[in-house]
């Protein structure tokens, strides 16, 4: 099969997916399966590019013109690649984990999560591969309407004032400002195709620059950089699968994307430099990295925590982009990686918590290392990930971002990372170690009885060592995706 | 055959209309009543076709040459109208059986019909004609009509409603009758091709320009543009559900097109947008319009209510678009002609479908419907979404054209508020879909529209999305005819 239909295959196998998961509703096992299957087969199609596209192939499709010179269009590029690959991975392994924690949290209306779940991937690939700001900006608005179901799953009202934010939040960003800036972008340069160094022409006027880059950074509310973060904490109510794949990967990761790819290619390293509004909003990354980090400290409950670890991590990648530098571009792209692998893994730990043990807050979980200890390691594995010390793959997207700072000679900034490297330890590292070694030993061994082992359903356990193990693994092989990067930037 | 297509338009149904008393019988008016308007729809079609094809189509009334006799005058803007018109009518028709049974008693149902042919006899007049007089003719056979129409309504406050409109519209006539006399006063014509060849050398004169603001203000009223929509919610809420679907698709588009012809054709853009701070006052109102009607339609308990006030916020940025004025910026309108016609005449049609089911359409019966009426809903949902302007759906493509006209006339601020406004839209949108997805039904028997009004409310809705994607005919149809409304506004 030749590339441009590998390409076709990975967009279509979602809907195919959506399919079938309806047609087998009825059977529970068959249903699983079905999206296992179509998890897999995606990412064997997009594992396929991988070689053809290094080796300089053009892989492109073309599907119509929606407006006149706007196309519907898809071409492979190496980021894109990158993040394609990262996104269908892990669908793999999440719905391996949402099989065990559906069932073993008994949620209803199973059909359809995981057909959603389906269109949700769907639209992600729809943003890596698109050719275009306009192609990229109808899945974009996909992603948030085919998402908001998710997260109101539990159709409570707490769940449904979660959605009202999520969706005003997503909404009112893309539509307001992202929209505009995309048009706008299409008058000034005519056209809006991703190209190597930017698509604006030498001449282009610098203040409308600054607006544009402004539009852009904060229309693209996915990447969550203050002060439109509140949808991804609001988001937390949904089903930890949810929050897992979709709030850590595969929506919160297709806004940094959007917005490296705009810094790389709608704009260009040197535009991006020359441009005065980048310094400033640099800056406001950096507050976002900051805050969200001291925001996060104080969170009891553990997904508000790692929420709004998140939000602090998408800062940093956000910032590499802004720095216009190489080595900050590729911290960026790493980060987008790593983060999601230490991430999803972090979630799977806090869902596997919540099945297993019913604890949703932090002070309840001294001493369950004793009961959940595959969890609570790969808690641990994967706190690392996200602090950025080895043994884990997050090391390296942290030392380009810092190899970025001292690039463009950013030394304020360079210090706020270090600051907030400092704050993810105190915000991560004691939920495990507490786990293990904190705290009174629990009533049952003073009563003499023996622990009991009770970790959550063995699919979810499966799933969380995998991406434990890939944060490690990530550390001695990062090339798989160094290569990708070193292609794109 | 072909070369009488243009009277055959409008002969059709109001010939038909006194036919429908002879009938009687209400399944066979009916299945009359919808053969006729696809038969005008068949009519449209090779209208729009010829034309697009070989250019404007003048034809006399009775062998009576131009500035003598009437002439009906086919050009790119009203062959598009007409077609929106009798497209929607016909669809809009197809769910009428089931709908009005269930709203109207037996012997009000042939008079239904009746009325209904002649307003869309009237509309498609005021359309076809290339004579300012004909023009109010029409408007009093369609308005009269109409207010008989919505006088026909279970809820006693529809009289009152009716009444409201018939002051209102008859204000509005009257306006537009005192400006056509000034003009056939000045020029001693009443051809629209003639007076926009003898205006320009009076454009000094003050009658000209009274005759000018009556026109323009007498419209305005038709039109509903805020402040003078007064008149529409009440009208709107409480019609008939096909009045209301008919209504909301077809009858402000046909006064925005008498606004344009008005403006561009016979005026001329020189006259309308010189003399006038006509575009301020007309991207001003519209953006005024679009978040008053926005907001308070936020607060609508009656969800056609609702829906009606944000059709006053929709006409205001159609008329952004003609206040801008450039020809991306009048392409936005006509194309959102088209496509609210398509996106409220889907949402009007669901409406008629909970109607027949619940008796009323407040946000109460909207409770649990995600479960009892999942299809409704997710008809509702859709047209919600395209009229919020998501990608992939109609509304979406008119609102592009909208903000690039803005933004290539450097009016950023008019761009900025078209977003917001829009955002206004997920507001109230988003109440009815939490209505229905996350609150148990109040009555658990409720069951799924008929397919009589489910077909039709679908394939409007799938038309909202069709002609998102494949955008082809609108979007070459509109550019055509924005360019002739500019460059052939002396013609």
């Amino acid at each position: 099969m030749n590339s441009a239909s590998l390409l076709q295959l990975s967009l279509v196998i979602p809907l195919l997916a959506v399919v079938g998961i309806q047609l087998t509703a009825r059977r529970e096992n068959v249903r699983e399966a079905v999206s296992l299957i179509a998890a897999s087969a995606l990412f064997a199609t997009v594992a396929q590019l991988y070689l053809p596209l290094l080796n300089g192939q053009t892989i492109a499709v073309h599907w119509l013109d929606i407006l006149p010179g706007l196309a519907l269009a898809f071409r492979v590029e190496p980021l894109g690649l990158m993040f394609a690959l990262v996104a269908s991975f892990l669908w793999i392994i999440t719905t391996l984990y949402a099989i065990g924690y559906m069932r073993g949290h008994g949620e209803q209306n199973q059909t359809r999560f995981y057909s959603l779940f389906a269109v949700s991937i769907g639209a992600v690939m729809g943003i890596a591969f698109a050719e275009n700001l306009f192609t990229l900006f109808i899945f974009y608005e996909l992603l948030t309407l085919c998402t908001y179901p998710l997260v109101t799953h539990a159709g409570t009202d707490k769940a449904r004032q979660g959605g009202r934010t999520y969706l005003g939040i997503l909404l009112g960003t893309s539509v307001g400002f992202f929209l505009l800036a995309i048009i706008a972008t299409w008058l000034l340069a005519g056209t809006l195709s991703f190209k190597q160094g930017g698509i604006f022409s030498p001449g282009t006027s610098v203040a409308l620059l600054s607006v544009l880059l402004g539009l852009f950074v904060f229309g693209v509310g996915k990447a969550a950089i203050m002060p439109f973060h509140r949808w991804l904490p609001a988001a937390m109510v949904a089903p930890t699968p949810v929050s897992a794949l979709l709030h850590a990967v595969a929506v919160v990761k297709a806004g940094v994307f959007v917005l490296l790819k705009i810094c790389l290619l709608i704009f260009g390293i040197d535009t991006l430099k020359s441009i005065p509004a980048t310094e400033w909003l640099l800056y406001l990354a950096g507050v976002s990295i900051l805050f969200a980090s001291i925001i996060a400290l104080r969170q009891q409950n553990l997904k508000k925590r790692l929420a709004y670890s998140t939000v602090s991590q998408l800062g940093y990648i956000t910032l590499g982009a802004l720095l216009a530098t190489s080595a900050g571009m590729t911290g960026s792209a790493l980060h987008i990686v790593m983060h999601a692998f230490g991430k999803i893994t972090l979630f799977f730990c806090a869902g596997a918590i919540l099945v297993a043990a019913h604890k949703t807050e932090v002070n309840e979980l001294r001493g369950l290392g004793r009961q959940m200890p595959v969890t609570m390691t790969a808690f641990f594995v994967a706190s690392l990930c996200i602090i950025g010390i080895p043994p884990t793959g997050g090391t390296w997207s942290k030392w380009y971002l810092m190899l970025g700072t001292f690039e463009a000679e950013q030394w304020i900034l360079m210090a706020l990372l270090m600051i907030s490297s400092l704050l993810s330890i105190a915000y991560l590292l004691p939920i495990p170690l507490q786990a293990f070694f904190g705290g009174k030993k629990p009533l049952e061994i003073e009563a003499g009885t023996a622990v009991v082992l009770k970790e959550a359903p063995l699919p979810s356990v499966i799933a969380l060592t995998v991406t434990a193990s890939a944060c490690v693994y990530l550390l001695l092989y990062p090339d798989i995706f160094y290569r990708l990067i070193a292609a794109g930037i | 055959m072909l070369a009488h297509l243009p009277i055959l338009q409008v002969i059709l149904p109001l010939m038909a209309a006194p036919s429908c008393l002879l009938i009687r019988k209400a399944n066979l008016v009916w299945l009359f009543t919808l053969a006729v308007s696809f038969a005008a729809l068949i009519v449209s079609v090779l209208l729009l076709q010829q034309v697009y094809a070989t250019g404007p189509i003048s034809y006399t009334l009775g062998g009576w040459q131009a500035p003598w006799g009437i002439e009906y005058r086919i050009d790119l803007l009203n062959a598009w109208v007409l077609f929106i018109v009798t497209a929607l009518s016909t669809v809009v028709l197809t769910a009428a059986h089931t709908s009005v049974q269930k709203e109207l008693e037996p012997n009000r149902q042939t008079v239904f019909y009746t009325l209904y042919l002649l307003c869309f006899a009237g509309l498609l007049g005021i359309v076809a004609t290339g004579d300012a007089f004909n023009v109010f003719v029409f408007l009093e056979i369609s308005s009269l009509s109409t207010y008989a129409l919505i006088a026909l309504g279970k809820d006693r406050r529809a009289l009152w409603a009716a009444f409201q409109y018939l002051i209102m519209g008859t204000i509005g006539a009257t306006f537009i009758l005192i400006g056509i006399g000034f003009l056939y006063m000045m020029t001693g014509t009443l051809n629209m091709a003639d007076l926009a060849a003898r205006i320009p050398p009076l454009s000094e004169s003050t009658t000209v320009l009274a005759a000018f603001a009556f026109i323009f203000l007498g419209i305005c009223l038709k039109l509903a543009l805020f402040p003078l929509h007064l008149w529409l919610p009440n009208a709107y809420s409480c019609a008939p559900s096909i009045v209301t679907a008919f209504l909301a698709a077809t009858a402000t588009k046909v006064a925005l097109y008498l606004l344009l012809r008005f403006t561009f054709t016979v005026f001329g853009v020189d006259f309308s947008l010189s003399h006038l701070p006509l575009d301020i006052l007309l991207v001003g109102l519209g953006l005024v319009g679009v978040f008053a009607a926005s907001i308070v339609a936020i607060y609508q308990a009656n969800i056609k209510r609702m829906l009606a006030f944000s059709s006053v916020a929709q006409i205001g940025y159609m008329v952004v678009g003609i206040g801008i004025g450039t020809a991306t910026a009048l392409q936005a309108t006509l194309l959102h002609m088209f496509n609210h016609a398509l996106m409220k005449g889907g949402l009007f049609l669901a409406l008629a479908g909970l109607v027949y089911q619940l008796g009323a359409c407040r946000i109460e019966q909207f409770r649990g419907l995600g479960r009892t009426m999942p299809w409704t809903m997710a008809a509702i949902v859709v047209g919600g979404i395209s009229l919020i302007g998501m990608p992939l759906t109609v509304g979406f493509v008119s609102k592009w054209y909208l903000i690039a006209a803005a933004i290539e006339q450097q009016l950023w601020w008019v761009a900025v508020l078209v977003v917001l406004g829009s955002l206004l839209a997920v507001a109230y949108i988003w109440k009815l879909v939490e209505a229905a997805y996350f609150q148990a039904p109040e009555v658990d028997a409720v069951k799924e529209a008929p397919l009589g009004i489910l077909l039709p409310t679908w394939l409007l809705i799938a038309a909202n999305i069709y002609f998102g994607i494949d955008t082809r005919l609108p979007v070459e149809v509109t550019s055509a005819a924005s360019q002739f409304l500019l460059g052939g506004a002396a013609q």
